[in-house]
């Protein structure tokens, strides 16, 4: 039934299944592709998630119940209400709770054969390859590119096979990254995108569905490379659209010149993967513009003005929520400058303080002096000013 | 007229439309001439000095185009051209 060489050896004889895991796991155990070996391979096996969110939650949730001996994972957020659209391995009860509890708690409800072990610090260079060493699969479930390109590179000087998906409003990405037989993901995108060019999930939205469908994909296909069965997702890209209800399959190839995986590494030890990615100089740049904190808003607003605030989000973000302030989106703003009067000052919000720091810059560049960027946007607003006004 | 899809991040700048069709013979000519059409695009597809952004991958049908010829790579009528940018999303916060 194999159809390559599984990335777990059979036990022989070191591990073994109870009556209860047998019963458990029979509609594995009546297939010939899994069967007993395989289902003790399962249970010798162990997992690295990498993030308890969107796609963390259905990978980790049905990992823990075909029956993976050991599930690792690395996550240091607490959960938010804004997280119950689509981590389903959270619940309303678990609000404000480190996503570590929760999960291990579903975990543990949904099979307590399985071992968790937990990371409640974010990966790092420093870390990485000390936490990899003992598992045999990494699965990427990150929300940033820095992560991503950490986890890719400690994947290819570990020798570990990297089970990739990515979201994004309603289309997601899997592929299995694994440079001892394919390409890895810098072979795929040698360098990350700048800061702010592409939105993140928090900025853009996703379909609270999505990350199920490319979630379970991942936990196919780590399955299958554990058991050494079908066909994995080495060189191939898998698409997928929630609206056209698509797949499609782009070939991926390995590049000779790759910088970690390639003939002649660049790459042989991990970096600094926030400068990597532009973190610092982006942040750098965001400092640079002139803010104005919530309160000091509200202060200003409350004696009689003297400041116009703009907000540059989306008309859609206007209508969940708004503090009454003239709208123009971000991308509307350079053909609509000349709506703004220069000799105003002019207080600009967006909904945590990222968009409207480059419509800070885009003004400041245009000739504006008086703009200021309102620290936390209408997040901090409604946190600290008027809770009336919904966090979304 | 070869067809190109367009990724969900980039469809605000294309009025949100998913798919284009676009005349070339080559895909470079197809990519430059939807950054002319939907001139928002060019700073998200190229570099300050005209290169195609690493980011940015250009499949015909399920071939990169890096592993064809590039920019050269001919296209014709019925092809059609794939952009795939990198995405990050996952454990959205």
């Amino acid at each position: 039934m194999q159809t390559r060489q599984p990335l777990v050896q059979s036990p022989n004889g070191e591990v073994e299944l109870s009556n209860e895991e047998i019963a458990r796991y029979s509609r594995h155990l009546i297939m010939p592709e899994v069967a007993l070996d395989g289902q003790k391979k399962l249970k010798r096996a162990r997992v690295l998630t990498i993030g308890a969110g969107g796609l963390g939650s259905p990978l980790a949730m049905y990992l823990a119940a075909a029956g993976i001996g050991t599930i690792g994972i690395v996550d240091f957020d607490v959960v938010d209400e804004s997280n119950l659209q689509r981590q389903i391995i959270h619940g309303t009860s678990d609000l404000g709770r480190p996503k570590l509890e929760s999960a291990r708690e579903r975990i543990e409800d949904i099979n307590p054969n399985v071992e968790v072990e937990t990371f409640g610090e974010p990966l790092s260079s420093e870390n990485a390859m000390e936490i990899f060493e003992d598992y045999d699969v990494i699965v990427d479930g990150t929300d940033n590119f820095p992560t991503r390109y950490l986890v890719n590179d400690a994947c290819v000087l570990a020798g570990k096979p990297n089970v990739y998906g990515s979201i994004f409003r309603f289309e997601g990405q899997a592929s299995v990254f694994y440079a001892e037989e394919g390409p890895c993901y810098r072979c795929l995108y040698p360098e990350p995108p700048p800061p702010g060019l592409v939105p993140s999930c928090a900025e853009g939205g996703v379909l609270g569905i999505l990350p199920g469908a490319i979630g379970t994909i991942q936990a196919t296909e780590t399955v299958k490379l554990i058991l050494g069965i079908g066909e994995p997702l080495i060189s191939r890209l898998l698409l997928y659209d929630a609206l056209s209800m698509r797949f499609r399959e782009m070939k991926l190839r390995k590049d000779p010149n790759c910088p970690v995986c390639g003939e002649n590494p660049s790459v042989t030890e991990l970096i600094d993967y926030q400068e990597f990615c532009g973190i610092p100089q982006a942040n750098a740049q965001v400092d640079e513009v002139p803010e104005i904190t919530v309160r000091e808003l509200s202060e200003k607003l409350s004696n009689g003005g003297g400041v116009s605030v703009l907000d540059v989000r989306e008309p859609h973000e206007y209508e969940v929520a708004n503090i009454g302030a003239r709208l123009i989106p971000l991308g509307e703003l350079p053909e609509r400058l000349v709506e703004l009067d220069q000799d105003e000052t002019i207080a600009i919000h967006c909904k945590t303080g990222g968009r409207s720091a480059r419509a800070v810059k885009l003004l400041q560049d245009a000739g504006f002096q008086n703009v200021y960027n309102v620290k936390g946007g209408i997040t901090a607003w409604s946190e600290e000013i008027d809770p009336s006004v919904p966090k979304y | 007229m070869p067809n190109v899809k367009i990724p969900t991040p980039l469809i605000q700048y294309t009025g949100g439309k998913r798919e284009v069709e676009i005349g070339g013979v080559t895909a470079g000519e197809a990519i430059g001439k939807l950054a002319q059409e939907y001139p928002d695009l060019r700073q998200h597809l190229y570099t300050g000095d005209g290169k195609l952004r690493s980011f940015v991958n250009v499949y015909k049908g399920d071939e990169d185009i890096r592993y064809l010829e590039g920019a050269d790579t001919e296209i014709s009528e019925g092809d059609e051209l794939s952009i795939i940018p990198s995405i990050a999303g996952g454990r959205c916060r």
